[in-house]
């Protein structure tokens, strides 16, 4: 039975390998859209026009409230409702299959950018007020300030944040298996289910994962290395 | 938006035992889970070399992979090998391993575990030495020297923090539906499946969620606030980790 079993892994091991590299590329492209989410919600929110400011803090808060299976699930259907009224409105006739690798990013990166929000208005109202006063002092224009002053200087502020959200980002991806998307979690489900091997690949695809985590947990600590040079270390 | 299906007992009947499930999921396995983090804690502060490192180990894994695979492996990957372990399927035990509830709450107790044993841990490190040596010079036992000083100060630098856990774990409870627990989200999928309805029961169960959200934070406020020397957090949520 064991033999069986580790020809088994052996058998899936390239479906499981590609399954994360799929993981790994909508976590990716969820994070990049994430980030811009985040940047474009925390300026609204941090901007002096009510209407900005309400709708960025309704996004955040109710997307942080409701927990995220639920609204991946919710998400998934209602972007795939609205794909289709949209095709129906353009006269394109049929229903179209969403494709599920984009709806996994946009649920995920819809997802992230509420969290990415608090993290950025956190990390830019963190900067001192002085800093900024003196870009406005030199002329900078807003594109120059932010580009020059803001970022840098927020950026040592997010990146522990940033780096939590990653993590929490490539766990999540999981979750996109339950609406049928084929990732690692949904490969290592069809490869347990098809060879009554379910402690084994429950156990590869966990390691997977950790290997994907501990990795990434390497890099963002030379990221902050990086983004903290000329600062005083504690 | 048709809700009309709420007139339906057999769906209340769902949705109540899903809420009532949630909430004893949420209890459940805050109250073991805490338990496991102040040992998963204490084993590292204060523990032989050894029992740290099983417990550092035991946090990176569990910290480090998805709750949705863990609950899989834990119901499917274990579940499924014990009845062929010798005396299992006799014992007193089984109908209890044989429940997918309990799957879900071992599941989630050693995700908090892990989670707010890294918490517990890092504040249990930052109670001034001086304070434990008070308390020895006292002539405190070690035990008493834990419960009576150390627990309690470490509680009281973490305890906004542990809210947050808290939440965290209330928000990962619709996991148990991909088991078959009926948990609000199973309940809600039952709905779906006789009603054909998409969106309805999906968003009645959200706005419980946000209510449960936002009761849970008040009711976490008030322990902060009972609790002497706690600093309250300013944010209701922070980021959440599945």
């Amino acid at each position: 039975m064991q033999g069986y079993g580790d020809a088994s892994l052996w058998d899936w091991s390239g479906a499981l390998l590609n399954g994360a590299v799929v993981t790994l590329e909508i976590a990716l492209a969820a994070y990049a859209i994430g980030l811009l989410l985040g940047l474009l919600g925390a300026i609204a929110k941090l901007s002096r026009v009510p209407p900005l400011q309400a709708l960025a803090t309704a996004y955040s808060t109710l997307i942080r409230a409701v927990p995220e299976l639920l609204l991946i699930i919710i998400l998934y259907y209602a972007g795939q409702t609205a794909l289709n009224n949209l095709m129906r409105a353009l006269d394109v006739s049929g229903a179209v299959e969403i494709s599920g690798f984009a709806a996994a990013i946009a649920v995920l990166a819809l997802v992230q950018g509420a969290y990415m929000t608090e993290v950025f208005r956190g990390a830019i109202v963190a900067i001192p007020r002085g800093q900024i006063e003196a870009a406005d002092a030199f002329g900078f224009s807003r594109w120059k300030r932010f580009r020059h002053i803001i970022a840098p200087a927020m950026l040592p502020n997010a990146l522990p944040g940033l780096s939590n959200l990653w993590l929490i980002l490539v766990k999540d991806t999981a979750l996109v298996s339950v609406v049928g998307f084929e990732e690692l979690f949904f490969t290592a489900q069809q490869a347990a289910a098809s060879t009554r091997n379910y402690f084994l690949f429950y156990a590869a695809a966990g390691a997977l994962y950790l290997v994907m985590t501990l990795g990434s947990n390497a890099i963002f600590q030379r990221a902050e290395r990086h983004v903290r040079r000329g600062q005083i270390q504690a | 938006m048709d809700f009309s299906w709420l007139s339906d007992p057999a769906y209340l009947g769902y949705l109540w035992e899903g809420f009532v499930n949630t909430l004893i999921l949420v209890g459940l396995s805050g109250v073991c889970g805490f338990t496991l983090a102040v040992l998963v804690a204490l084993a590292q502060v204060a523990g032989p070399k050894p029992l740290a490192w099983l417990s550092r180990g035991f946090t990176t894994v569990i910290r480090g992979t998805p709750l949705l695979v863990q609950l899989f492996f834990f119901y499917d990957g274990v579940g499924r090998l014990l009845p062929g372990i010798e005396g299992v399927q006799d014992s007193m035990l089984w109908p209890v391993l044989r429940d997918a509830f309990f799957y879900g709450a071992l599941a989630f107790t050693i995700s908090v575990g892990a989670y707010a044993g890294e918490v517990m841990r890092g504040a249990m490190a930052s109670v001034p030495r001086g304070e434990l040596e008070a308390a020895e010079a006292f002539g405190f036992g070690r035990v008493q020297i834990l419960l009576r000083v150390w627990l309690p100060r470490a509680i009281q630098i973490c305890l906004p923090t542990l809210t947050g856990e808290m939440i965290l774990l209330l928000k990962s409870v619709p996991l148990v539906s991909t088991i078959a627990v009926m948990d609000l989200l199973q309940a809600a999928n039952v709905v779906r499946n006789e009603t054909f309805l998409v969106y309805e029961p999906l968003l009645l169960i959200a706005g419980i969620y946000v209510a449960l959200t936002l009761v849970l934070t008040i009711v976490m406020r008030g322990v902060e606030r009972s609790f002497p020397g706690v600093q309250p957090y300013r944010r209701i949520l922070i980021p959440g980790r599945i």
